[in-house]
């Protein structure tokens, strides 16, 4: 017999994860100085032990910013998780139920939605509702349904066959209380596994829209926005580049490797 | 036959609605394109007289209509902020974000396939655990991190790259090389994360299967039982993998063009948007979508090509 | 099988990476023969024209290039004055009616043809929309009549007196274009100026070269310049030291990285970046509220962290570059002073400060840059204001046009005539009345000076009209920020101009 494997990417992507939510938790209260505070005189300061991660052009503390950055990493994440999964479950998850015509032309719609690069349509999405954390979040979270719906869907369709529910169909419970009790329990893990890549997916475009200018915009601080901030002095003053980027990397990171944990966790039990 | 037919009415159908999508959502954009090309020193007078004779006083329906009617006579319209025709702009453009697709292509599966392979065979090892966890940590870099880094550490020590700008095939081939080969490195990157797996674990499968099994104890040598049947038999999911990461390659030069200044689709978009430049926006966004279907068209019948038992029905 | 594939697969490799190391070399080489008699520049350029056809352009960086290419009756001087160009010489009548101008001989057109007082008549003509209905410019309501008498002279009558009147004859308001020319001025622009216009790539770059006929017999120097579009200063520094570029403008905290290879040039803009704000909408419709905010403000910290200290401090809207126009002391009028700021904001009735918003365009970094300073100085003294940005277009149409905004920044490029840059003040001007200031004395003043023939009296008029746009606390004018040039350490001849042109005519090898 082998000795129970370890669980490598759900322990250390819980560990990364828990490591950033306790950041963000404690820059609600604490950061080193003030996030938005401007000492133009303290500007572009190398790493030191008063500036872990040197300062800005403006001479903001880099760390204080960066833990405040996870907020609007975080927040931004949630709202397109939650967007991509509601919508994508109810969309998915009709059409996969009902079948015939009408699944046949939700999926063209959302075929069409997908074969488009999804940056412009976030970029024409931004550019009607304006830039803005929260318009940011929902542009992306209108992306993710797409991909999300397709999960649930096919889902739905491998239950709608078994036999439980077709039991359940024989003795007149009803559609709803059918979906939501019994389909909707069983296709449980796909649907975490997508909602965290989506969390994934969600961080990496929130920081190429705001590099493009279209995100997040300031003061708010945004590991994407300083990205794209740290642009010009790339080499006279590289950590301004690499503090946010790297940070921005690990957090992605984090979600990728949950969603594989899970993904072994899930596929373990169901041999 | 019927195929065929049915999948290009989809592409039609699919063109039309995003056609109608731009147009409705550049119904809602503020802002006006003669307006943000003058800038605030713009005359009344001045902002007037341009309009009438760029159209551009006519409602907004009456536009699209004509654009639309220029459409079926194979003409995409002219660009308000460039004063020139929309096919001739994306003409000039469209070496630049090819060249950069096809080259992250050609990363991608220059390193994908001999790597997927390596780890397949090397299933629960360290080396296999390594590349696993190398190829995440490719999926979570924001590419225009690795870009900027790219610069930072390559593109700035040697003379071979151009970073920022675009020297054109016609002019040096080493020097479109230097200038095209870290973008699409930088495009390139993530998608060997996500194709690197793909080709893995379809290897993996087939070499669980019995015939791999039988083909082993009857002595074929493993790089044959590799190459000649995993390899081929794993194809499938494989090209659904590339079909999928051609458009993904597609959207990343939008970005990767900003980060290396280079003169492509994914620029002109975006200077197009802001401009509000219709007649552009739309060219390039059905252009794009056009792409995207036919690749997706394409990757459809090399499944029935790569597997017979596949029959081309929708 | 399969092992050869991977074996071609990496000769391939192998072999780009040796036409790389090859390729290196060979550039190399080239660099080093091609700069040692400089006859063409490659000149960097943040975006595209607006028009090529100078009557339909009017974006201040078009002109940079094109004041190249097109000339008008008179043509901008270094100093902010005008001199003759395809006008030798001029007169005007003792009412300041009718200016009368004489053509110079031998002015001819890039096509070859020789400039006609038909020509100046039609670019006058399409201008103001005669017989068309479909004006161009109102900068020539003012004008009755245009004249040929004969064909060396040009009247222009003038319904009534305006001192201003020949700052408007340069090739940025009226530049003189060929009939013959007249449907492809916007593809093929044809001028007279010391450059030819040869051909214009969007996004990539625009080509002129010299114009053999010029006028003038010693200039220009080079064969060809050409302007090179890139929008990110990063990568055009790397051009500049990769030997791409000639000229770029740099940022100001890059300039160390420049210094050391290159020719440094700091050129005053004559710009005004100014916070503004909406005098019509409360609060800032009651003075004491305007002067807080002037109080609150401390431009030299704006100054240093948004120009690392490359910028000229301003008290009103006008650039000291504008000589004798200046009006000199109004820099400290308001001293930067928390308390006096809070007092101020008390007295008229918001001890505790308020809420505001803080609109700005997305398409240059500097405001968010400046935004985000001002937002913490005015934190100081209880006003949070939010920063909401904008696209560009969104902000031209909604802030600028519709005037649906508390408070703005921006940078208003300057003029050669101290006129256009301060009438944007006067009440009845709402297209470009950005703040909607409204202030009678000032109205009157600029009225009167339109009128005024005499210089002397002309600039104490314009002086006092700046103190009044201070003392109203009308925005609070920062500064006007200085373009930073590296330029390649071969060329000499740079010109600054007091607006945005930047003149290749006496650009030349050094010596």
């Amino acid at each position: 017999m082998k000795r129970k494997k370890i669980n490598l990417n759900l322990l250390v992507g819980c560990f990364v994860l828990l490591f950033f939510l306790v950041t963000m938790v404690v820059s609600f209260f604490y950061t080193p100085y003030d996030v938005n505070a401007i000492a133009v005189s303290n500007k572009l300061q190398a790493p030191s032990s008063a500036h872990w991660f040197g300062t800005d052009p403006f001479g903001r503390d880099i760390l204080s910013r960066i833990m405040a950055g996870t907020q609007t990493a975080f927040f931004v994440g949630s709202v397109v998780t939650l967007i991509g999964v509601v919508f994508g479950t109810l969309i998915g998850g009709f059409a996969g139920y009902v079948g015939g015509w009408l699944d046949e032309i939700i999926m063209r719609a959302i075929d069409a939605l997908m074969a488009f690069p999804g940056i412009i349509l976030a970029i024409m999405i931004v550019a009607v509702f304006g830039t803005g954390t929260l318009n940011t979040a929902i542009a992306l979270g209108i992306l993710a349904t797409p991909g999300i719906a397709r999960i649930a869907r096919s889902g739905f369709i491998q239950n709608k066959q078994l036999e439980y529910v077709s039991a359940a169909k024989s003795i007149g419970v009803h559609p709803l209380k059918i979906i939501f009790r019994e389909i909707l329990p069983n296709i449980y893990s796909p649907l975490i596994v997508a909602a965290s890549v989506a969390f994934a997916i969600a961080l990496l475009a929130e920081a190429s829209l705001s590099y493009l200018g279209l995100g997040v915009q300031p003061p708010d601080p945004s590991l994407g926005r300083m990205l794209k901030e740290s642009q010009e002095y790339l080499t006279t003053s590289p950590w301004f580049t690499l503090a946010p980027g790297i940070t921005i990397t690990l957090l992605v990171l984090g979600f990728y490797m949950l969603s594989n944990g899970i993904r072994d966790l899930t596929d373990h039990r169901s041999k | 036959m019927t195929y065929v037919v049915r999948r290009f009415l989809l592409l039609v159908v699919t063109l039309i609605f995003i056609s109608v999508i731009t147009f409705l959502v550049f119904q809602i954009l503020p802002g006006d394109p003669v307006r943000t090309m003058l800038g605030p020193d713009a005359d009344e007078a001045q902002v007037e007289t341009l309009k009438q004779q760029l159209g551009l006083d006519q409602p907004g329906h009456v536009q699209y209509l004509h654009l639309v009617e220029g459409f079926f006579q194979g003409d995409m319209g002219d660009s308000i902020r460039f004063s020139r025709p929309v096919t001739g702009l994306i003409m000039e453009r469209l070496p630049i974000t090819l060249s950069l697709a096809v080259i992250s292509l050609i990363i991608v599966i220059l390193v994908t396939i001999p790597l997927g392979i390596f780890s397949a065979k090397r299933e629960k090892k360290w080396s296999d655990f390594f590349l696993s966890s190398f190829t995440q940590l490719g999926m979570a870099v924001p590419t225009f991190f690795v870009g900027m880094v790219l610069i930072l550490f390559i593109g700035m020590s040697f003379q071979f790259f151009t970073t920022g700008g675009y020297v054109p095939w016609s002019e040096s081939i080493t020097g479109a090389i230097g200038s095209l080969i870290l973008p699409a490195l930088t495009i390139a990157l993530p998608q060997i994360a996500i194709s690197f797996r793909y080709v893995r674990n379809a290897i993996l499968e087939q070499s669980k299967l019995d015939y791999v099994r039988t083909a082993r104890g009857k002595g074929v040598s493993e790089a044959i039982v590799i190459y000649k049947h995993v390899l081929r038999n794993s194809l499938i999911p494989v090209v659904t993998v590339f079909g999928l990461i051609l458009a993904e390659v597609i959207a990343g030069t939008i970005v990767v063009e900003q980060v290396f200044s280079l003169p492509g689709i994914g620029r002109l978009l975006i200077t197009a948007v802001s401009y509000r430049d219709f007649p552009v926006v739309q060219g390039i966004v059905l252009y794009i979508a056009l792409v995207v279907v036919v690749i997706n068209f394409i990757v459809d019948i090399l499944y029935a090509v790569l597997d017979p038992r596949i029959r081309l029905k929708s | 099988m399969r092992k050869r594939w991977i074996i071609f697969a990496s000769l391939l490799i192998m072999s780009l990476l040796v036409s790389a190391c090859s390729g290196s070399s060979q550039k190399g080489e080239k660099g080093e023969e091609g700069k040692s008699e400089i006859k063409e520049m490659s000149v960097r350029i943040n975006s595209d024209p607006d028009f090529l056809d100078p009557h339909k352009a009017e974006a201040s960086l078009t002109f940079r290039m094109m004041l190249n290419v097109f000339e008008g009756l008179f043509n901008p001087s270094p100093d902010g004055s005008v001199e003759p160009a395809i006008a030798e010489k001029y007169q005007v009548s003792d009412d300041g009616l009718v200016y009368t101008f004489t053509l110079r001989d031998e002015v001819k057109f890039h096509n070859g043809d020789p400039v006609t007082v038909k020509d100046v008549k039609y670019s006058f003509d399409r201008l103001m929309g005669t017989g068309t209905g479909q004006p161009l410019s109102s900068d020539f309501v003012n004008v009755e009549a245009v004249e040929t008498p004969d064909d060396k002279t040009v009247v222009m009558k003038l319904k009534k007196p305006d001192s201003t009147f020949i700052y408007r004859l340069t090739a940025e308001q009226a530049a003189i274009i060929p009939e013959s020319n007249d449907a492809n001025q916007n593809t093929k622009p044809i001028g007279t100026g010391s450059f030819k216009f040869v051909e214009y790539n969007p996004e990539n770059n625009l080509i002129i070269e010299k114009n053999k006929d010029y006028w003038k017999k010693d200039v220009p120097y080079l064969d060809k310049v050409t302007f090179v579009f890139q929008s990110d200063n990063q990568s055009a520094l790397l051009s500049l030291q990769g030997g791409q570029l000639d000229l770029t403008d740099i940022p100001a905290h890059q300039k160390a990285e420049v210094e050391k290879n290159f020719t440094i040039i700091e050129q005053e803009n004559n710009s005004v970046f100014l916070l503004g704000f909406n005098n019509e909408k409360k609060p800032f419709s009651d003075l004491k509220v305007r002067q807080a905010i002037n109080y609150a403000i401390n431009k030299d910290e704006i100054i240093e962290g948004a120009f690392s200290g490359y910028a000229t401090k301003l008290g009103s809207n006008l650039s000291p570059i504008m000589g004798k126009y200046y009006k000199k002391g109004l820099e400290d009028y308001y001293p930067a002073n928390v308390e006096k700021a809070k007092q101020l904001l008390a007295e008229a009735g918001y001890p505790d400060g308020f809420k505001t918003t803080l609109t700005i365009s997305s398409h240059a970094e500097l405001y968010s840059d400046a935004a985000q300073i001002a937002v913490e100085q005015l934190k100081k003294v209880g006003i949070t204001a939010e920063i909401k940005v904008v696209e560009w277009a969104k902000w031209l149409e909604d802030v600028y046009g519709k005037r649906d905004y508390e408070m703005t920044m921006i940078d208003f490029t300057g003029k050669l005539d101290p006129y256009k840059i301060l009438s944007r003040y006067v009440s009845t001007n709402k297209s470009s009345n950005l703040m909607n200031f409204n202030n009678a004395e000032f109205d009157k003043l600029m009225a009167d000076v339109v009128l005024e023939t005499d210089e002397a009296k002309q600039i104490a008029m314009y002086q006092q009209a700046q103190e009044i746009l201070t003392k109203q606390a009308a925005a609070v004018f920062i500064a006007d920020y200085k373009t930073l040039w590296g330029m390649n350490p071969k060329v000499e001849g740079f010109k600054s101009y007091p607006i945005f042109y930047m003149d290749m005519a006496h650009m030349k090898p050094k010596q």
